[in-house]
This record gives C-alpha cells, sequence and structure tokens, in this order.
C-alpha cells in the first residue's frame, strides 16, 4: 500500500514545520545575547561535527539496507540495520557528553537565551533520534524473526523516510547553531 | 428507460446495523469511524454544556454594573475555559468528528484509511480534555491568562498556579490529536477514492474536509513548537517568552497567531462544506459554480497563513508591516464572498423547502455575512486601534463563530441525523431551536457592538455604572439565557427523536450524495454496493439515467 508512506511523508512535511519554529526561535535571538555564554565562546564545532559524521553516514547504511531488502539479501539488511543503530547511538553519545560539559560549566536551558534555544533545539532533535533508533530496534527485531521477505516493505521504508528526515533536520542544525557562529 | 447506467439490487438480507453490537466495550475499543465520528459528537456535545455554562457564568457577572457573582480570578478563568473549551472541544472536534463520520461514506470507502489512528486522534481529545478540566481541582484553580496566553502573563512570576501548566499540556494532546487526523483525511481522500470519484467530483464537504486537514498538518505544528518552548518556560526556566531574561514577549504573539489566524479558517472551512452540501439540497439544484467553491477554498486557506499579525496591530509593528496585515487580510473577504455569492445564486431560482437544516443554512449565510463584514472592517489597522480589546471584537468572533460555525453544526446535525441514527429530528422542536437561536444570538451579540464602540473593554471583570452600560449589558444578559434555553430545546429534540423520532429510511432529504445510498444507520462496512460515480451527484444520475449531470461521462 502507497497509503504507509504518504502518511509518512506528510507526518514529516508537519515535524518539519515544527522545527522550522525552533530554528525561528534560535535565529530570534542569535543576536541578542550581550553577555553569558553563546555558540561561540561555549561550543566545540569540530567535536560535533565528527559526531555529525556518524549520523550522515546512518543515513547512508540505512539507505544500504533497504537496497539488501530489494536484493532479498536478508543477512546484510540485518547487518545494515544493525550498523545504522550504532551509528545513531554514537551521535546520541556525542551529544549527551557535549550536554553533560556544558551543564558541568553551568551553561543551561535557564542560564540565558542561547541556553534556552540551543538546548531546546538540539534536545527536541535529540528526542527525534531516540525515537528513531527505538524504531530501528524494532525493524532489527523483526527482521530477526524474518518478517520481511522483500522485496519490499512499507515498514523498511517508513523509518526510512523517518530516518533521512531526522539526519536532514541535523545538516539545518549544525548549519544554523555551528556554522553560523564559526563562519 | 436506458440501461446504461445499472440499477443497484436491493438487499434482499437486512445489513448488519451498529445497534447489533452495543455495549460499552463495543464504543471504548471500536476503531470503526462511524463510532469515532458519533463519540467526537456526544464529546464535543459535553464540552459544549460545559463551555456554556461557563459563558452563562460571564453574563451573569456583567449583568449589572460593580456586580460580585463571582471573584476576579474565577471570573478570570471562566473566560479562559470558555475560549479554549469552546475552540479546541466544541467546534474542531464537533467538525473533525462529523468529517470522520462522513468522509468515507462520502467517496464510497469501507473506513478511514488508518483506523487506529483515527482511534488514537479521538482519545487524545478526551485526554487533554481531562488535563485542561483537572486544572479547577489545582491549587488556585485553572489558567487565567486568557485563550491565546500573552506572555509574560503567562509565564512563571506572574502565573505560578499550575493552571497554564495544564493548559498547555492538554491542548498539547489536542494538537497531536489533529495533526493525526489531518493526516489520516488527507491519505483517506487522496488514496480511498471510490473509481469514478475523481477529485473533481468529491463532494464540496469532502473538499473542505481536505483543505481543512492541509492547514492541520502544516499548522498545528507552529503551536505546538510554541506550546513546548511555553512549558519549558514554566518547567524548566527557560527564558523564550520573558522579556526580563532575555526572552521575547512578542515572539509569542506572533508565533501563536501564526497558528491562530490559520485556526479561525480550521474552524470555518468544515462548515462551509456543510453549507454547500445543504443549500443545493432544499434548494433542488445543483451547487452554483462548483470549481468556485473549492478553488476559492484553497485561496483562503494559502491566504490564511499569511496574515496573522492583524491580530497583532496594538503591538505598533510599523506602518510597513500594519499596511501589508491590512490589505492581506481584506484579500481574504475575496473569496470568502465568492462563496457567499455561489450559496445565493444555488439558491435563486429553486424550489427551496425551508426544513431545519435549510433555516439554519440560510441564517448561517446571514451571520456570516454581518460578522464578515466587521471583519473587514477591524482588518484596517485604524479602526482596529479604536476598538482593538473591545467587545466589539467579541462581538465580531462570535457573529463569525457562533453565527458562522455553530449554525452550520446545527444545520449539519438536522441534516444528518437521519443517516446516523436512522430516524427524523422533530420539526417543530427544530424550529423551535431555531428561533430561540435566532433571537437570543442577535440578542447577545448585536448590542455588544455599540458596548464595544462606546468603550467597554473586552474580558472586563465589571464595568462602572456609565450611561447604558448596565441596561445595554443586562439586553446581552437575557439573550444569553435564552441562548442557554434554545440548546436545552436542541438537546430535549435529539433524546426525543433518538427515542420516538420518525424511522428516516434512507434518503430522506432525497440528496444525492453516497451517504444516502448506503442504510441508516450505515451497516458496519457502510456499503454492500456503491452506486456508479459518473458525476458529482451519484444519486440523481441513478434516479435520472436519462438526464445525468455528465451524458459523456465514461463508462466504469
Amino acid at each position: 500500500m502507497a497509503n504507509n508512506k504518504m502518511l509518512v511523508g506528510f507526518f514529516v512535511a508537519s515535524e518539519s514545520i515544527f522545527f522550522v519554529m525552533l530554528i525561528l526561535a534560535y535565529v530570534n535571538f542569535h543576536n541578542s545575547v550581550t553577555d553569558g555564554p553563546t555558540a561561540f565562546n561555549s561550543l566545540d564545532p569540530v567535536r560535533t561535527g565528527i559526531f555529525s559524521l556518524f549520523l550522515l553516514a546512518s543515513s547512508f547504511s540505512m539507505w544500504l539496507a533497504g537496497r539488501s531488502l530489494a536484493t532479498k539479501n536478508h543477512l546484510m539488511l540485518k547487518i545494515w540495520i544493525l550498523v545504522t543503530i550504532v551509528l545513531g547511538a554514537i551521535f546520541i553519545y556525542g551529544q549527551a557528553s557535549e550536554w553533560f560539559g556544558l551543564i558541568d560549566q553551568n551553561i543551561t536551558i535557564s542560564r540565558n537565551v542561547f541556553g534556552t534555544t540551543f538546548f531546546t533545539l538540539t534536545g527536541f532533535h535529540g528526542f527525534h533520534v531516540i525515537v528513531g533508533l527505538i524504531m530501528l530496534s524494532i525493524l532489527l527485531g523483526l527482521a530477526l524473526f524474518g518478517d520481511f521477505k522483500g522485496p519490499k516493505s512499507d515498514g523498511v521504508e517508513c523509518v526510512s523516510i523517518y530516518w533521512h528526515f531526522v539526519d536532514g533536520v541535523w545538516i539545518v542544525v549544525y548549519s544554523v547553531i555551528y556554522l553560523w557562529a564559526f563562519l | 428507460m436506458s440501461s446504461r447506467i445499472p440499477i443497484v439490487p436491493e438487499n434482499i438480507k437486512p445489513l448488519p446495523l451498529l445497534k447489533e453490537n452495543e455495549g460499552m466495550l463495543s464504543w471504548v475499543a471500536s476503531v470503526d469511524h462511524k463510532q469515532i465520528g458519533i463519540m467526537y459528537l456526544l464529546a464535543s456535545m459535553v464540552f459544549f454544556v460545559i463551555g456554556g455554562i461557563e459563558a452563562l457564568v460571564i453574563r451573569i457577572q456583567l449583568a449589572q454594573p460593580e456586580f460580585g457573582f463571582i471573584s476576579p480570578e474565577v471570573y478570570n478563568q471562566m473566560f479562559t475555559m470558555h475560549g479554549t473549551t469552546m475552540i479546541f472541544f466544541v467546534v474542531m472536534p464537533f467538525l473533525i468528528g462529523v468529517g470522520v463520520y462522513l468522509v468515507p461514506l462520502m467517496i464510497g470507502a469501507r473506513d478511514m484509511a488508518f483506523p487506529r489512528l483515527n482511534a488514537l486522534s479521538f482519545w487524545l481529545v478526551i485526554f487533554g480534555g481531562i488535563l485542561l478540566y483537572y486544572s479547577f481541582f489545582t491549587q488556585s484553580g485553572a489558567s487565567e491568562v486568557g485563550w491565546f496566553a500573552y506572555a509574560p502573563l503567562s509565564e512563571k512570576p506572574f502565573s505560578l498556579n499550575k493552571g497554564p501548566t495544564y493548559w498547555v499540556l492538554g491542548l498539547l494532546a489536542v494538537g497531536i490529536s489533529s495533526v493525526a487526523s489531518g493526516l489520516n483525511n488527507i491519505v483517506t481522500i487522496l488514496t480511498m477514492r471510490i473509481k469514478g470519484m475523481t477529485i473533481r467530483r468529491l463532494p464540496l464537504f469532502v473538499w473542505m474536509i481536505l483543505v481543512t486537514s492541509f492547514l492541520l498538518v502544516f499548522v498545528i505544528p507552529v503551536i505546538a513548537s510554541a506550546f513546548s518552548m511555553m512549558l519549558l518556560d514554566r518547567l524548566l526556566g527557560a527564558t523564550f517568552f520573558t522579556p526580563a531574561h532575555g526572552g521575547s514577549a512578542i515572539l509569542w504573539q506572533h508565533f501563536f497567531w501564526g497558528f491562530g489566524h490559520p485556526e479561525v479558517y480550521i474552524l470555518i472551512l468544515p462548515a462551509f462544506g456543510i453549507i454547500s452540501e445543504v443549500i443545493p439540497v432544499f434548494s433542488r439544484k445543483p451547487i452554483f459554480g462548483y470549481e468556485f467553491v473549492a478553488g476559492s477554498t484553497v485561496a483562503i486557506g494559502l491566504l490564511s497563513v499569511g496574515v496573522w499579525a492583524h491580530h497583532m496591530f496594538a503591538v505598533g509593528l510599523g506602518n510597513v508591516a500594519n499596511l501589508y496585515f491590512s490589505l492581506a487580510s481584506m484579500l481574504i473577504a475575496i473569496p470568502t464572498g465568492v462563496k457567499v455569492l455561489n450559496w445565493v445564486a444555488t439558491m435563486w431560482g429553486g424550489k427551496i423547502y425551508f426544513a431545519t437544516p435549510m433555516l439554519f443554512a440560510v441564517a448561517f449565510i446571514i451571520e456570516f455575512v454581518m460578522g464578515g463584514l466587521t471583519g473587514v472592517a477591524i482588518a484596517s489597522a485604524p479602526i482596529d486601534w479604536v476598538v482593538t480589546d473591545s467587545y466589539f471584537i467579541v462581538a465580531h468572533f462570535h457573529y463569525v463563530l457562533y453565527g458562522g460555525s455553530l449554525f452550520a453544526i446545527f444545520a449539519g446535525v438536522y441534516y444528518w441525523f437521519p443517516k446516523f441514527t436512522g430516524r427524523m429530528m422533530s420539526e417543530t422542536l427544530g424550529k423551535w431551536h431555531f428561533w430561540l437561536t435566532i433571537v437570543g444570538f442577535n440578542m447577545t451579540f448585536f448590542i455588544q457592538h455599540f458596548l464595544g464602540v462606546m468603550g467597554m473593554p473586552r474580558r472586563t471583570y465589571t464595568y462602572q455604572d456609565f450611561p447604558y452600560w448596565g441596561s445595554m449589558n443586562l439586553v446581552s444578559t437575557i439573550g444569553a439565557l435564552i441562548l442557554a434555553l434554545s440548546i436545552l430545546v436542541f438537546i430535549w429534540n435529539i433524546f426525543v427523536s433518538l427515542r420516538s423520532g420518525k424511522e428516516a429510511g434512507n434518503n430522506p432529504w432525497h440528496a444525492w450524495t453516497l451517504e444516502w445510498a448506503t442504510s441508516s444507520p450505515p451497516a458496519v462496512h457502510n456499503f454492500d454496493l456503491v452506486p456508479p460515480v459518473r458525476g458529482r451527484r451519484p444519486l440523481w444520475d441513478l434516479e435520472h439515467p436519462d438526464t445525468p449531470d455528465e451524458p459523456n461521462a465514461k463508462v466504469v
């Protein structure tokens, strides 16, 4: 059925409006912090950039998982889903350690508008990544039980659309928060 | 008789009815779009009574100057909860619910595309309503900050009670529900239509639901985002909307109205859809200018997202912004006027039959145009500066929301009640309901235009004994009591008609859309056989094989 993919497509479009509003809030306050932490004086673009590469790579591995299903290569399907989960988890680890580092320096959501907008935007994105990881884990479980015969599966394709979306949002978020401050 | 169009064979066995598996569990656990639709309607009726009682409390407090019927705090809670309830828990669930019931029937489908998602949408509304109303039981009661919850009043230092937190949580639940039902509607309408039901043949009600659903999917996330920020401000001490800590109160206004203005079209477009179904049937003519009704709806949907700041003229956004938002807002009058013209032209020369649904539909046109005209007036920034936050505004939006949305809802209930239940509603009680509504509604709200121009601010707890203010407010309060009486008649009518209404049969109004081709109430699987669709009025084509709407339509 094309229904499922259409639903996820519109859902992702709706979600992107949600993120556009969070990004607008961030942009609105970008130049209004006069003292205290800002993106420029408290973030590390290189470190986060490296962790971002893991998320980008996970989009690629997810695409490979879909390809494996199309060619009915069930072993590679499981492997590529697992790789996607691991890469996504590494990204989340990177974000968590970044957050803890900031909180250790007393940079929190209530410190100033940079803290407010930064933690809200990256937090909602991280939450979406975690939801994606849960869905991928369910996919992996189903794959291990031999649920996907191929060559097509709405389940795999829908999770894939969502995962690429989460990845795409991060490219925008990274550009707005990190690249804008340092370039 | 021409044999080109096959006739639907009579059913030999009667179709299984919903009645046969009655019982609470069959409702609570249901994923059937008809049962969910009925539950939506019942829920919105319950909330309508609650919101109505809140309105009566407001009106009694204002019945005479310097009155102390309730405390100022309770008064603030009343108008906040009244507005929130009527918008999010009455008009939206009703219109979504009637859509959920009718859309699959009108397009000849068995159910919605995602029945379980449909059930989730409904139960989230109930969940949100419980969250919202639970706030009355917390210390210092419900939210007191008005339905648009302007910052910084809604923020921590100024509202330390839990009211606004519950308010925002409840509305987040409803927001998720609305997006889910919008998604469900879009996929259903785009993919589940029966053969022959092209986009250009969709009943106009389905068209309106489609455009509304797009608005839901793309506009609700705006407020979901802002609500999340408000929640973080209140719970974790974030500073989005607190100017004292570097935030921006104006940002909340932009975000809120960025959602809030499209929201009013979410509340009115399905109502337009109901009117576009009722008027042709009771005028015995096809709708005049089908393409224009559908096209102007799309135009309204697109324009609605670009006019939000006309709610913010008093902020002082500068002349350029004021000019743009004034002109853009006035532009919406054009597609809306096109619709009014279409409805009037449909009635023109028709054999009009003034049953209760038609009475409400005709009254809808008149009352809605009243609200529309004041709307065009206050779209102009200088006029808005004079009357903003006064009772003139209150009168304006009650004319479009009560005189518009609710009149259409009443028309819809009287029109589809036979389909929902198999019984006709009482015409006698219906006419009592109608005339009491007309008298009560206009008595309550027309006079508020003058109160507003005389300077009475909205949301004021009480007022001094200025000349005529007391008597004019008393007139408004008496009108509200008449309106309450009309609602009692309406509810009584539903009860009486459910028990002993006339048997309706499949198609009591001789209507033409597909929902009338099945039994009343429809079988669990909706249709045994769907009539062939070769035009916009499938049942007309079926009954008049020699003069179909589209004589050259291909036989599928």
